[in-house]
């Protein structure tokens, strides 16, 4: 019965999404006032039903109905009942319908917050919104319902991926998810603007709190990836350059590029036709990143089972959405004004570079990713592309960013002068040359790319600092100075900081860690990076869906515990894979960080100790990154600037 | 506009990209080093770093290269294959681009019958025999002549289709 319901439900809003879509476009066409008033109602109708559907799918997962096939194949009477509530989304099937639950939202938040825009526009941005979703959930009902029934109903399900049994589960796709499609938010306003022949000062104004908000979600979803991978897969890694990983990637460092271009959009009504092609941009590499997912192409740890006509599905899809909007882009794009001109140094020109340097990034990082697939498209053979191929390209690339990155946030818009630039910039200078010199000395054989590393991360950091200290001082009211400063330069600055943290976190770890596989029986001890790593004992434990040898490890240094680690090596029941459970204990400055390997004949185990330094702040920098995003939005100059621009677009009416 | 056309143009090639990848088929490629006398060279063992290992050495029966590394997931997949292959002939490991301890991590977790393993660390001996990718593997006759090169991981079908009984021929020409 509720599966039934929860089917029902999704091709109601597969109906309310054409209506979501054709109406108000063909209202905007024709300047019909009633159809374009549907917008609004329809998507709200279309969340319910989503949100119907997907109720009636995590129904079905709690009182473990195995006559659905998806649930069958993702869940267990064993299952805890919070994994069996996150298997929603933990295979194809339902995490297609989270995408397009997620879909759904961002259009109501639209619906919600443009109560300040034309209603044409808003009209337009909504039906392109619907048009998306019309695909996806087509792509859901024909090729991929969750609701399929299986006969006859098995007595047990197949249980989770135990990969996927884990707290991560929970928060890594739907932020992930609310990032990828919220940039779909970025590519309708893009898209009606392209349409009404608007594209302005006012139409960036409007498109960046909702690319800043996208951008936020993506990179809170990339950095939950990253430390549960960390945690959970047991090597230590933080990112393996993994295509599914890239695929996320990939509209992170376009829609990076797209924030700062808006600004400049915005600002001085430069770039507008290379903003509106970042917005189409980006959110074709989400979809991508969905067809690369999804279809099978490529191999890869995150891969959904496929099937070939989901693959052929998508891709159909993609040259619908990217082809078409591209099109219209090459169609409507030559009537865009040119901006204001400026000079060679400026902000404009440092955003420029900015965002050149992201999209080469960005690029190198689709060839990495796609030259596998081209070489097996050419009858070549399967071949992976490791890390050696993206680090070799990607951090030449980086350091330039980081370099630039200092200078743009001090320097200023149309034109600055050299000279006195130069003076701004000579404190931090300096700063960055001393920071340089000093790992090279203190850290002793550190190589010289990582005392740039560092160098540049406390280049960064003093500049980003700056940028809010430059405004304070020579007031006489510093107070008052510095509480006017307005949010999004505190969002930028603190963004910017975050990144020299994560600079900083990254050059640290990977040039000083040290990792070691050691074969140790209980009771013995081994000598490694200045401690005393302890396998106390072994012991089986038993979970609720999985038996465990699980080890204790201390780690001591002149006589004093400072760790006590339990690595775990698992076996689930069902699907009777032996999963690694890392052992850590995690500081500000450093995690010990242990996994068990296999036993031995002679009774003792292989057990790999890891001593990574600085490995929290990796994700300390992204938290700092998206908490910057986060307050650039709440800026109130956003909703202010909305309604001046109501007015303005109003009156000639 | 033929400026805006562009991005339109690089998308279609994508495009055609990813619709020849929903339909793959196999095949492949001689390789210019097919037919000739291997390059050679003389690494480093990667077990034991005193020890250097040169081409010289493989000359006199029929032998195969498999170039692999630690962080290549498609090695992982053809490794079982290899090692079986390893027990009809000798077969050496090439560790390409490559840190030695997660190599050695690596060969002591999947197993380990290479007859030698040889290290590449920056990836030069790659070079000169034109590595795409990894893995590849190359079959080498008694007199060190590549007579075949295969891009890729290698599968059940092709180990027993393509590359066993190509060996084992080999192995009967330098028997008469």
């Amino acid at each position: 019965m509720i599966g039934e319901l929860g089917l029902f439900a999704l091709v109601l809003a597969l109906v309310l999404a054409l209506m979501q879509a054709a109406l108000p476009l063909a209202g905007a066409h024709r300047g019909q006032r009633q159809w374009m008033a549907v917008a609004r109602p329809a998507a709200v109708g279309q969340l319910l039903m989503l949100a119907l559907s997907l109720a009636a799918l995590a129904t079905a997962f709690l009182q473990n109905d195995f006559s659905l096939a998806y649930v069958a194949e993702n869940s267990n009477t064993a299952l805890p009942w919070y994994y069996r509530l996150t298997a929603v989304w933990g295979a194809h099937e339902g995490s297609l319908l989270l995408w397009a639950v997620v879909l759904g939202s961002w259009s109501v938040a639209v619906a919600a917050w443009s109560r300040q825009l034309p209603e044409i526009f808003v009209a337009r941005v909504l039906g392109v919104m619907g048009l998306v979703s019309v695909g996806f959930l087509a792509f859901t009902l024909l090729t991929s319902n969750p609701f399929e029934r299986l006969t006859p109903v098995p007595a047990e399900g197949r249980d989770l991926n135990p990969l996927l049994q884990d707290p991560g589960m929970i928060a890594h796709p739907p932020m992930l998810y609310m990032g990828y499609v919220g940039f779909s938010v970025a590519f309708a306003f893009a898209i009606a603007a392209l349409l009404g022949g608007r594209l302005d000062a006012a139409w960036a104004r409007w498109s960046r709190p909702w690319t800043t908000a996208a951008w936020v979600f993506l990179t809170l979803g990339i950095s939950i990836g990253s430390w549960w991978a960390y945690y959970e897969l047991g090597w230590g890694g933080w990112w393996f350059w993994d295509p599914v990983e890239n695929a996320s990637f990939m509209p992170w460092l376009t829609g990076t590029a797209l924030i700062h271009s808006l600004s400049v959009t915005e600002k001085r009504g430069a770039f507008r036709g290379w903003t509106v092609l970042l917005a189409i941009v980006t959110f074709s590499l989400s979809l991508l990143g969905t067809f690369l997912v999804r279809s099978g192409v490529l191999t890869s740890v995150h891969s959904f089972a496929t099937d070939p006509a989901r693959g052929a599905f998508i891709l159909g899809l993609l040259i619908l959405v990217v082809g078409g909007s591209l099109v219209l882009y090459a169609w409507r794009a030559p009537r865009l004004a040119a901006g204001g001109s400026f000079g060679l140094v400026s902000r404009e020109m440092a955003l420029l570079l900015n965002n050149a340097l992201l999209c080469v990034a960005a690029a190198t990082v689709l060839i990495g990713t796609l030259y596998p697939l081209a070489l097996d498209a050419f009858g070549l053979g399967k071949v992976s592309v490791g890390p050696p191929y993206f680090e070799a390209v990607f951090v030449p690339l980086m350091l330039p960013l980081l370099a630039m990155m200092g200078i743009g946030s001090l320097v200023r818009w149309k034109r600055h002068a050299a000279g006195p630039l130069a003076r701004t910039l000579l404190p931090a200078a300096t700063a960055t040359l001393c920071a340089g010199l000093a790992s090279l000395w203190w850290l002793g054989e550190v190589p010289p790319l990582a005392a740039l590393g560092l160098a540049l991360s406390v280049w960064i950091a003093w500049t980003s600092v700056q940028a809010v200290a430059d405004r304070v001082r020579g007031r006489r009211r510093r107070w008052q100075a510095l509480r006017t400063t307005p949010r999004s330069v505190w969002g930028m600055a603190l963004a910017h900081f975050g990144l020299a943290v994560f600079a900083a976190g990254v050059t640290v770890v990977s040039t000083l860690d040290l990792e070691r596989d050691v074969r140790l029986a209980p009771g013995e001890s081994i000598e490694a990076a200045g401690y005393t790593w302890t396998l106390q004992s072994v012991r089986s434990t038993e979970g609720p869906n999985y038996s465990a040898e699980r080890g204790e490890i201390t780690v001591n240094r002149d006589g004093r515990t400072v760790a006590t680690l339990y690595p775990e090596e698992r076996v689930y029941r069902m699907q009777s894979n032996p999963m690694t459970e890392a052992g850590i204990n995690a500081g500000l400055f450093r995690d010990f960080y242990v996994a068990l390997g296999e036993r031995r004949a002679d009774g003792s185990w292989t057990v790999r100790i890891q001593l990574k330094p600085l490995v929290r702040w990796i994700w300390l920098g992204t938290l700092f990154m998206a908490l910057g995003g986060g307050l650039a939005i709440t800026d109130p100059r956003y909703r202010r600037l909305t309604e001046r621009a109501r007015l303005g677009a109003e009156a000639p009416a | 506009m033929k400026r805006l056309l562009m991005p339109l143009v690089v998308f279609v090639a994508l495009a055609v990209l990813l619709g020849v990848g929903l339909t793959l088929r196999p095949g492949e490629i001689p390789s210019p080093l097919v037919g000739r006398v291997a390059p050679d060279f003389t690494v480093e063992s990667l077990r034991n770093p005193q020890r250097s290992v040169s081409l010289s050495d493989l000359r006199g029966e029929v032998s195969v290269i498999n170039v692999w590394a630690s962080w290549c997931a498609a090695c992982e997949d053809e490794h079982p294959y290899v090692m079986a292959l390893a027990d009809e002939v000798p077969v050496y490991g090439l560790n390409y681009k490559d840190e030695r301890d997660k190599a050695i991590a690596w060969l002591d977790r999947q197993g380990d019958n290479y007859t030698a393993s040889l290290y590449d660390p920056d990836g030069k001996v790659g070079l000169e025999w034109g590595v795409y990718g990894v893995p590849e593997t190359y079959i080498l006759d008694a007199e060190g002549v590549v007579r075949k090169k295969h891009i890729g991981a290698i599968t059940e079908r092709t180990l027993r289709e393509e590359i066993l009984p190509l060996v084992r021929q080999l192995q009967a020409e330098a028997e008469s």
